[in-house]
């Protein structure tokens, strides 16, 4: 709700800031520059829209069969890997088959943490929210559990806690009557370190996920989306999604 | 407005008569529990607080008894809307410091750091309904361990 307020004037500063960087990297020395960006901000300084956190999948390296991004999440974030309808998912393999030339495709689909989320547009308290750096969260606190926000996400990305938990992970509180979404680990990418399922994934060999800040032209991330084709789930919404797919 | 004074004034002087009466009898009535008891603590048990670690607290005593849950609200919204994770005022770091070496925990009994002054108070806790009651070191260190074993198979390939 207040973020329709803001998002132009985000935009812009977002513009000028990303220009302003990539000014600062042929004037002075692209590899200060690039150090600079490429840390994480430290603890005591707040999240700023000089960054947009972001993924890129590549479907070519994701393995059919394989599900360790699944349950390096559920590790992480403290759910099992449990298939009962109620059950957390904050992380899916989705299996694709082209129906006339049998083609198929495993890739992983997450809360796609959009620029402009519906979920947050249609909470009525405010729990649920996108940080300056594009991350999208709930707010637990002030969660009341109305579950608007599953019925409005476009990807089916929220889930809800129907049962009491307990032993939690410290860094990941979670609770029940409260919705719950991957946070993109949130609580590492503060620590200047890689989403669970990033990791996992690299683990394991595949290295189909990629994660970066989108706004620093000097990337990983944004050299890979600037070179190849990649595409956004349901473009068609024009949401400006944080995660990216390549290799459909 | 006078009458109305008047009328205040009057209340005032009944409602301390009363209170006066009142405090007798409870006080008589403490001293004969009190025998009954045969305890120098009284009706109501205070908290007994065990503080393992920690000699100094992140403000004096006097204040994060009084303020500690302004201190912690403040932090839960700067963590939770802006990811500022600084230790100090967090939760985890008063779990870190004050959870009992017997249950690893701040809760559990009346001899827990959180619960003990809680139930005293009447004042219902429901951080512990989300967060962890437990100290983070331990997570921390397991899932060091088990970064580290995979990291070095993930080298191999």
């Amino acid at each position: 709700m207040t973020d329709n307020k803001t998002t132009p004037v985000d935009e812009g500063r977002r513009r000028f800031l990303t220009a302003s960087a990539a000014m600062a990297g042929v004037a002075v020395a692209p590899g200060v520059v690039l150090y600079e960006i490429a840390h994480g901000k430290p603890a005591d300084e707040p999240a700023s829209h000089a960054v947009r956190w972001g993924m890129l999948i590549d479907t070519n390296q994701c393995q059919e069969g394989c599900d360790e991004c699944v349950k390096a999440c559920g590790e992480e974030n403290g759910f099992g890997h449990g298939t009962r309808e109620t059950d957390s998912q904050w992380i899916r393999k989705v299996e694709l088959r082209d129906m006339r030339t049998g083609r198929t495709k495993s890739l992983p689909v997450m809360c796609q943490h959009c620029a402009e989320p519906p979920c947050v547009d249609v909470c009525p308290t405010g729990a649920s929210f996108k940080r300056p750096d594009g991350i999208v969260l709930v707010d637990r606190h002030i969660c009341i559990g109305c579950r608007y926000c599953m019925m409005a996400c476009p990807y089916k990305a929220r889930s809800f806690v129907h049962e009491r938990i307990t032993d939690q992970n410290p860094d990941v509180p979670r609770g029940i009557g409260c919705v719950e979404s991957c946070t993109m680990c949130v609580h590492r990418v503060d620590r200047d370190q890689q989403p669970a399922c990033v990791e996992a994934c690299a683990r394991a060999g595949h290295g189909a996920i990629l994660f970066g800040n989108l706004n620093d032209p000097n990337s990983e991330i944004a050299k890979r989306i600037a070179q190849y084709s990649t595409m956004e789930l349901r473009a068609d919404l024009k949401l400006n999604l944080g995660v990216r797919y390549q290799g459909f | 407005m006078s009458g109305a004074a008047k009328l205040g004034r009057r209340a005032a002087g009944i409602w301390a008569a009363l209170a006066a009466l009142l405090l007798a009898t409870l006080g008589a009535f403490a001293a004969a529990s009190g025998e009954r008891a045969g305890t120098a603590a009284g009706r109501t048990p205070k908290p007994v607080l065990v503080i393992e670690k920690g000699e100094r607290c992140v403000e004096d005593t006097a204040y994060m008894r009084r303020n500690h849950m302004k201190l912690l609200l403040h932090h839960r919204d700067d963590t939770v809307h802006k990811g500022i994770r600084t230790e100090k005022h967090s939760l985890q770091n008063c779990i870190n410091c004050h959870a009992s070496s017997k249950n690893n925990s701040v809760l559990g009994s009346d001899e827990n750091f959180c619960q003990s002054c809680h139930t005293y108070a009447a004042v219902k806790l429901d951080c512990w309904d989300c967060h962890s009651s437990k100290p983070k070191q331990q997570a921390a260190t397991a899932a060091a361990a088990v970064a580290k074993a995979p990291v070095s198979a993930g080298g191999k390939q």
